[in-house]
């Protein structure tokens, strides 16, 4: 009876462990094996390298690391800025102020355009001389003519425009998930709290942060996981990689594929970027379960 | 009873049709795959008109844009699933990739025939790019690989109009580096923007500066420092970096140029806001589509240099492989021969503003697009070099002149990372 329980529930958990396995640790195996050779991807023979291209990743290939802060820099902003914002926006939606709902419609329109579009879109709001030029004539007009310049080809701007953009284009999925989590909060806790006197920022930090800290750890998870994985944008802001400042990973492992023909670098370099995404969220997770 | 019978009447029915002998449609179709969006309509026009002559149905599928074309050339090959006739957008060593695969037709024989009639037809530059010379460095065997549909030079074009604007004569173009960089100051003083390019995709970068070095110290030095034999630290390369430093400080280029999209280029260009843009011949019909009244003339990139003769990028446009598994093949090129008829090529030219692969067909081409024609006589390009830089040393050399064009580095600092790359490469190469 027990050997029969024990295989129904096995069989009830099958298809998604055949769907996980299929679909995420075939490949992934697959991926770290094409990292072991050096090929064209055209080619049918492959040259077996060993660890060569990790090997090389590590020890040799500046411009990847260099990537990599790039991304980080621009998780950052997005973990601070981004976050914030959204999580801000989420309690102001949450309370009873006129027009929420259409703020919440408005809130969620940037991360359903496309990348490209958005980056079309800032591009000609950023640009001089091919875009209204907007952000420097409000500087001008606001007494900072000494700011205007071209931000986009500009080394000291140009990621963090990146990541500005970035921020404006993503905060609306965190707004989503922050006002989810802050409607399961009940009602009553609050009210109980009013009772006893506790003022509107001790609710907020007795009530409101502690219950909303897994939904935050789900956010700055999310948030890493997709903006270490940015690079449509930069592509449509500024072109590429414009010289190594706005390089980021998965650009780097598209010029590893297309610019040199080696793919089984590149496959080198996605697991090396699958392998440091997992550490970074397995970090957060094991510190927000401290926090806890 | 009756069930039985019309249970038998219909087995030996079925058996009668299933060994009558298998209706064929002996005209077989032949499969292309491209990712020309602007040519497609006249391609689907033109096979119609093939099908109208020999019953041979072609399929032209279109996918765009390049880079996802590109991806799904490379998944196909892998699978062995390819067209009957392909392009492949990448550089050579990709070509000879795809060729040491076993993936595409050596069309040397079909060249050859009728006393080379084929070959003939095409302008020897667009050719050369589909062709492996004996000894190459690839290790391919000797032979042309594929048929140019078109042809195309990369150079710099000017508005006439802005030109006028700007005091300069419409019908003279600078010719030598300085009196390109003179025209900066006076592009300054106006307030306008001067040269427009793709410079943040890179590759364009790549081809100027190319261009710069076949006229600074000729075609042999250019190839013996891909070999590996000149440093890039030589003063040539250095002079060559400089130019850029230079065209920065006169203002010659325009603002945020580094970062720049050729789409953006191109619509600036056409709507009069750049006095110059370093274009490929295939912004005639760009900018006709942008602005048909646009007043503009091609010129060559200004010599820096009377040592040696300018260069720009040209050869075959695009291209066309036969697959060499295809069951097809003898149809597909029978197609390909067609196709880069004379007429062919003539409605080719006329419908897209592309300059024909064939010869004969030049002769009712608009002004513009002659002139870049006329800029074949001084065409070379990277695929008939025989020899291919280390593709993380272009990737340096492209980021370097970025660099020295936002005034990060020097051009002499940019040369000494170059040459670091390129020894590292030549050491792994070595050890391989």
């Amino acid at each position: 009876m027990r050997i029969k329980d024990t295989l129904e529930n096995y069989v009830f958990v099958l298809p998604a462990v055949a769907i996980f396995s299929i679909f995420y640790i075939i490949p992934f195996i697959w991926v770290f094996q094409l990292g072991l050779f050096e090929w064209d991807g055209i080619s049918f023979t492959k040259v077996f390298v060993g660890l060569g291209n990790f090997k090389e990743i590590f020890t040799q290939d500046v411009n990847w690391w260099h990537s990599m802060w790039n991304a980080g820099y621009i998780t950052l902003i997005a973990l601070t800025l981004q976050n914030i914002l959204a999580f801000m926006l989420a309690w102001a939606c949450d309370r009873e102020i006129k027009l929420k709902n259409f703020y919440r419609v408005i809130f969620f329109i940037p991360p359903v355009l496309s990348e490209v579009v958005v980056g079309m879109a800032w591009r000609f709001i950023i640009n001089d001389i091919d875009g209204a030029n907007i952000i420097n004539r409000a500087l001008i007009g606001m007494g900072f003519p000494g700011l205007a310049h071209n931000w986009l080809s500009d080394p000291q701007t140009a990621l963090t425009v990146v990541a500005v953009v970035h921020c404006w284009k993503g905060f609306g999925w965190g707004f989503l998930i922050f006002l989810a989590g802050l409607q399961t909060i009940p009602r009553e806790l609050y009210e109980a709290a009013r009772v006893d006197g506790a003022s509107s920022w001790q609710s907020f930090r007795k009530i409101t942060l502690p219950l909303m800290i897994p939904v935050m750890v789900l956010v700055a998870i999310l948030t890493v996981l997709g903006t270490m994985q940015v690079f449509v944008l930069i592509v449509s802001l500024v072109g590429g990689e414009f010289a190594g400042h706005t390089s980021v990973p998965v650009l780097r492992i598209l010029a590893s594929m297309r610019g040199s023909s080696r793919f089984g670098y590149a496959c080198a370099q996605g697991i090396t970027f699958g392998l440091v995404l997992i550490v970074i969220s397995f970090i957060q997770y094991r510190f927000s379960k401290k926090g806890q | 009873m009756w069930c039985k019978k019309a249970l038998a009447a219909v087995l030996v029915l079925f058996s009668v049709l299933g060994c009558a002998a298998q209706k064929t449609d002996s005209k077989p179709t032949i499969s292309v795959w491209h990712w020309m969006t602007d040519r497609d309509p006249a391609f689907q026009e033109l096979a119609k008109k093939y099908e109208a002559l020999t019953g041979v149905k072609v399929n032209f599928e279109l996918y765009a844009p390049s880079d996802a074309y590109s991806q799904k050339i490379r998944a196909a090959a892998q699978g062995t699933n390819l067209p009957d006739v392909f392009g492949i957008l990448g550089e050579k060593r990709d070509f000879a990739s795809f060729i040491k695969a076993g993936h595409i037709l050596d069309l040397t024989s079909y060249m050859e025939a009728n006393d080379s009639a084929w070959k003939n037809s095409f302008f020897p530059k667009a050719l050369a790019v589909n062709e492996f010379a004996p000894q190459n460095s690839y290790g391919i065997n000797p032979g042309i690989y594929a048929v140019p549909i078109d042809i195309m030079t990369i150079q710099m074009v000017y508005n006439k109009k802005l030109f006028a604007q700007l005091g300069l004569n419409p019908n003279h173009p600078p010719k030598t580096l300085q009196e390109f960089l003179d025209t900066g100051a006076k592009i300054k003083a106006a307030g306008m923007q001067g040269l427009v390019s793709g410079w943040g995709e890179v590759w364009m970068i790549d081809c100027l500066a190319n261009n710069f070095a076949f006229n600074i110290m000729g075609k042999d030095k250019v190839l013996a420092t891909i070999k590996g034999e000149v440093p890039y630290t030589d003063p040539d390369w250095i002079r060559v970096l400089t130019i850029f430093k230079e065209m920065k400080e006169s203002g010659v280029l325009a603002q945020g140029l580094v970062t720049m999209i050729n789409k953006s280029a191109e619509q600036l260009f056409a709507n009069d806001k750049a006095v110059y843009a370093f274009n490929g011949s295939w912004c005639v019909n760009v900018y006709k589509g942008m602005n048909p009244s646009l007043e503009y003339s091609a010129m060559l990139p200004p010599a820096a240099s009377d040592k040696y003769p300018i260069a720009i990028w040209g050869g075959a446009g695009s291209s066309f492989m036969v697959n060499a598994r295809s069951k097809n093949k003898e149809e597909a090129v029978k197609f390909l021969v067609w196709l880069t008829g004379q007429d062919q090529q003539a409605y080719l030219a006329a419908a897209t503003n592309n300059l024909p692969a064939n010869r004969n067909s030049l002769s009712k081409i608009p002004e513009v697009l002659a002139q870049f024609a006329r800029g074949m006589d001084y065409a070379t390009h990277p695929n008939v070099w025989g020899v291919s830089e280390f593709s993380l040393v272009i990737e340096a050399w492209d980021r370097g002149i970025q660099s020295i064009i936002i005034g990060e580095k020097t051009p002499e600092q940019v040369a000494e990372e170059v040459q670091k790359i390129k020894e590292r490469e030549l050491a792994k190469k070595r050890a391989q």
